[in-house]
């Protein structure tokens, strides 16, 4: 089947995230969408799943024209996702899901279940997924459970198959083996339109890469160009992807976990009898899929998430800190960047020079500068938002511009000016660059290398992002289901870490 | 603003977090100016067509009105100018009047009754900031009155000082009574609605029983009725113009009050400290903020301001004090909050109208127009607040910008 967009636009008030797109996709092509957050891929897809209707242009499958009032009519003709977050229900088995809104019926209007399963299994046989059909969803690793939303695209006949940001979720290897399936699916004829920010994989897999920046198709890439070419498609300017780093300087012991064990909201066990050590002056990143405890164990030494009754203990400068709250712990010795940053790092509906000072309102605090007999001194707020504007490179209106109104990348830097200026020996930085667009990418990066390099900072840098651990760190700690399966040189090979993610002792 | 964070918003939820109460309330905390200001008109409209539609007078030209359609008119006309007439001649100025007295006399009772609502209402718009729903206000006010009443009546004070003690009395008593719901809720995580609405009622009756009580509260020679002593003299607030008005000096205490609040939520760390709480109780946390305390302080500051309406109120009575005097302030309190939006100069202005309301409304009975249609106006305008499309499709108002 072969699927054409042709000049679609779409506006949300004053603002068009799509302008004037046009994209063909031959049968059997994986088209690879490149681009940056908010460069409107996402809208584009929902353009084409029917979930938005465009304001202009047209879709066409097989040179005639189509009309989507809904997801329904896409999947009708021919169209299946595969959305970033699934949408399967955990406590189903794998047939059960697949057949969901399209079950095979019995006489009587039973449902049909050998007949779900068998068509389960058929496909599953196909295409190698080896995926069992009486599974339940909850049960299964995330890698597959993504196979099972892929059949269940191609249980309704899907010839053009949507993955949206497909590989957040998975180890490396999940993501060969998820790159070998589309390569399969491409050999049978179906059509792959596959959205990612991960140049590597669309190096890998893709047949034609369509890079998309502010609303507008700027170009097609060859697979064989080189990941700065296409990184500097997408943003638009030179962009250099390596970074810069001075001699490993490593100091003493600055902060130690011994032992922790961290319960999650459900109270599962989140991190287990956890134990490492963070040197002055070092990047110690911790590498791992999310959801195996990075977040608990971040929130303990932030002093956010209590530990355990009974386990271990954290230590700063052979002083033990679990008893002090969070604002001592920030007072004393720590600087938190936190993953969600929108949820914990700042406040939307505050300007920026208020976002600055989120840690720092109390007159007693080390370093305060922005109270004054308990009534903020306006002036210092904003002669220190305007310096931070101008060393972090905020691009903004300015300072008293919302953070909420900020793009992702500018947000973050916000939360870095704030947590490097502030007098700290340990920072613990969270996913630093996820949601942030190609160019901030490389200036947090830098900034997070100043720190170890000019102030001798211990770096607790976590990430999922195995090429953010690679280019800044100085030992990679690999977890998995809430332990250290072991902590490695920065040279390790992607294949060993990629094992280790999943658990595998090196 | 550059068009890539454009691009992003449109594709992100608007509300990621926070309840839904507290969404309604931020959403009409952010009302435009203009928004407001229609809302009002618009009140004011739907409550001339209920005047029109329930007026014996116009009713009665209805059988004529083929023949004579003329008459519906001018029937329609005067029942408008006798009711918002009325209200104008009652809460603004009385070109009637005996003589000059008389005829300034509604400003001063506008701004008289309006002292209360602004105090109260500005108590409400802090928890709002906090992003807690107080709806305490009423049993905070009443609590404030017993304190105020104790000394009022049953303690001997110097002139001055007397009266002095009695407000500051009522303001700790109301604002440890805010701070039990603070407390109830940090550590127990019960929720504030739930918790201000049932203590609304513990403080009543807890009144009413002081009020009941020989020994405590209970007017001398008193009888079955639950009521105290007028407040002593010593403890009265000092009117303004002697007796030529009832209007006393509670105004100004509405005035530092509205000064109190904007020092405190515009300029204050603490005040600062409120708003992050209220904006993203989780970036709070992981700022240091312990949230749990901010709550037990903003509850008590809140009813603080309660209590400052309830000394305006018991210590101004020259009658005895009843638990009706809290005269639902505490209701209309939200309604001034919620109207006068985030700011100590709308909450004021919105004090002012409601002041107006009440003082103008016997004016309108007089004018043979029933005042309830106040009530009906004053809900109609909150609610063309809440539901903006409301507003929006009334005066066609241009599609805001996608959030």
């Amino acid at each position: 089947m072969k699927l054409e967009l042709r000049g679609i636009t779409k506006r949300f008030g004053d603002l068009i995230a799509n302008d004037n797109i046009n994209l063909v996709v031959e049968p059997g092509q994986i088209v690879s969408l490149l681009g940056e957050n908010g460069a409107g891929k996402s809208t584009l897809m929902n353009v084409l799943y029917g979930l938005y209707q465009s304001d202009s242009g047209q879709i066409l499958i097989d040179d005639k024209p189509v009309d989507f009032k809904g997801p329904g009519d896409a999947m009708n003709a021919g169209i299946g996702m595969v959305h970033q977050h699934f949408m399967l229900i955990p406590v189903f088995t794998v047939a059960e899901n697949v057949a969901l809104g399209n079950e095979p019926t019995k006489l009587g209007g039973l449902m049909d279940v050998a007949a779900a399963r068998e068509r389960v299994r058929e496909i599953s046989d196909r295409f190698g997924f080896n995926v069992d059909p009486d599974a339940l969803i909850q049960d299964l690793p995330v890698g597959v459970q993504q196979r099972v939303e892929i059949i269940k695209a191609l249980s309704r006949d899907a010839r053009v198959l949507v993955l949206d940001e497909p590989t957040a979720v998975l180890t490396p290897q999940e993501t060969d083996e998820l790159m070998a399936i589309m390569r399969q699916l491409a050999a049978n004829g179906t059509s792959i339109i596959f959205i990612t920010h991960k140049l590597r994989e669309v190096q890998a897999v893709a047949d034609r890469i369509v890079v998309i920046r502010l609303g507008k198709v700027v170009g097609e890439a060859k697979p064989t160009s080189s990941a700065s070419e296409l990184a500097s498609m997408m943003v638009g300017r030179e962009v250099h992807l390596s970074v810069d780093r001075a001699p490993l300087k490593k100091g003493d012991v600055v902060l130690s976990v011994d032992q922790i064990s961290v319960r999650d909201d459900r109270g599962q066990l989140a991190v287990n009898d956890l134990s490492l050590e963070l040197h002055a002056g070092e990047v110690l990143a911790i590498a791992g899929v999310q959801g195996n405890g990075q977040t608990e164990l971040a929130e303990a030494i932030v002093g956010l998430r209590k530990l355990e009754k009974g386990s271990g203990k954290i230590v700063y400068k052979g002083k033990s800190v679990e008893s002090l709250s969070v604002r001592e712990r920030l007072e004393d010795f720590l600087s938190y960047v936190p993953e969600d940053r929108k949820k914990d790092g700042l406040v939307s509906e505050f300007n920026i020079e208020e976002n600055l000072m989120l840690n720092q309102s109390y007159e007693d605090d080390r370093g305060a500068k922005f109270v004054r007999r308990g009534l903020l001194d306006q002036a210092a707020l904003k002669s220190e938002a305007e310096q931070a504007i101008e060393r972090f490179d905020i691009r903004t209106q300015g300072s008293k511009s919302l953070a909420g109104k900020l793009s992702g990348g500018n947000q973050q830097k916000v939360v870095l000016a704030r947590e490097m200026s502030r007098p700290h020996d340990v920072l613990l930085v969270a996913q630093p660059t996820r949601g942030v667009d190609v160019g901030s990418i490389e200036f947090i990066h830098d900034q997070i290398m100043k720190e170890r390099d000019e102030q001798s900072t211990a770096v607790l840098l976590i990430s999922t992002e195995l090429d953010e651990v690679l280019a800044l760190a100085d030992r990679i700690a690999v977890m998995y289901r809430g332990k250290i399966v072991g902590i490695v040189p920065a040279d390790t090979s992607r294949e060993t870490l990629g094992k280790m993610m999943a658990g595998v002792t090196a | 603003m550059s068009k890539k964070s454009d691009l992003k918003k449109a594709s992100l939820p608007v509300n990621p977090d926070g309840d839904k109460a507290t969404n309604v309330i931020r959403e009409i905390m952010s009302a435009s100016f203009t928004r407001v200001i229609l809302s009002i008109v618009l009140g004011f409209a739907i409550g001339a067509i209920f005047m029109i539609l329930f007026n014996e007078d116009v009713v009665a030209t209805y059988e004529t009105f083929f023949s004579n359609p003329g008459d519906t008119f001018m029937a329609s006309l005067k029942v408008l100018a006798d009711g918002y007439g009325g209200l104008l001649k009652g809460a603004i100025f009385n070109p009637e009047g005996r003589d000059l007295v008389a005829m300034f006399r509604p400003i001063t009772e506008t701004f008289r009754l309006a002292a209360p609502l602004i105090m109260a209402g500005l108590g409400i718009a802090l928890t709002f900031r906090v992003g807690l729903f107080n709806i305490g206000a009423t049993g905070q006010i009443v609590m404030g009155l017993a304190g105020a009443t104790w000394i009022s009546t049953r303690v001997d004070l110097p002139y001055g000082i007397h009266m002095v003690v009695a407000v500051i009395v009522a303001i700790i008593c109301a604002a440890l009574w805010g701070a039990v719901v603070g407390l109830l809720k940090a550590r127990t995580g019960a929720h504030e609605v739930i918790v201000t609405i049932m203590l609304n009622y513990v403080a009543l009756n807890f009144f009413t029983w002081l009020l009941r009580t020989p020994e405590l509260l209970l007017e001398a020679n008193g009888g079955g009725t639950p009521k105290s002593d007028p407040p002593a003299d010593t403890a009265m607030l000092p009117t303004l113009f002697g007796d030529m008005y009832k209007i006393h000096i509670g105004i100004f205490f509405a005035v530092a009050a509205a000064f109190i609040y904007w020092l405190l939520m515009d300029r204050s760390a603490i005040g600062y400290r409120f708003k992050m709480v209220g904006h993203n109780m989780s970036a709070a946390r992981a700022a240091g903020i312990k949230v749990e305390s901010t709550f037990i302080w903003a509850m008590a500051v809140s009813a603080a301001f309660a209590g400052l309406a309830a000394a305006n109120q018991g210590l101004s009575e020259t009658g005895g004090i009843t638990t009706s005097i809290n005269a639902n302030i505490g209701f209309d309190a939200i309604t001034v909050a919620l109207l006068g939006g985030n700011s100590a100069k709308g909450i004021f202005a919105a004090g002012l109208l409601f002041g107006a309301f009440k003082a103008g409304s016997p004016a309108m009975q007089v004018a043979g127009v029933s005042p309830e249609i106040l009530g009906v106006v004053q809900a109609l305008i909150v609610l063309f607040i809440a539901a903006p499309p409301l507003i929006k499709a009334f005066f066609r108002l241009p599609e805001p910008e996608v959030k």
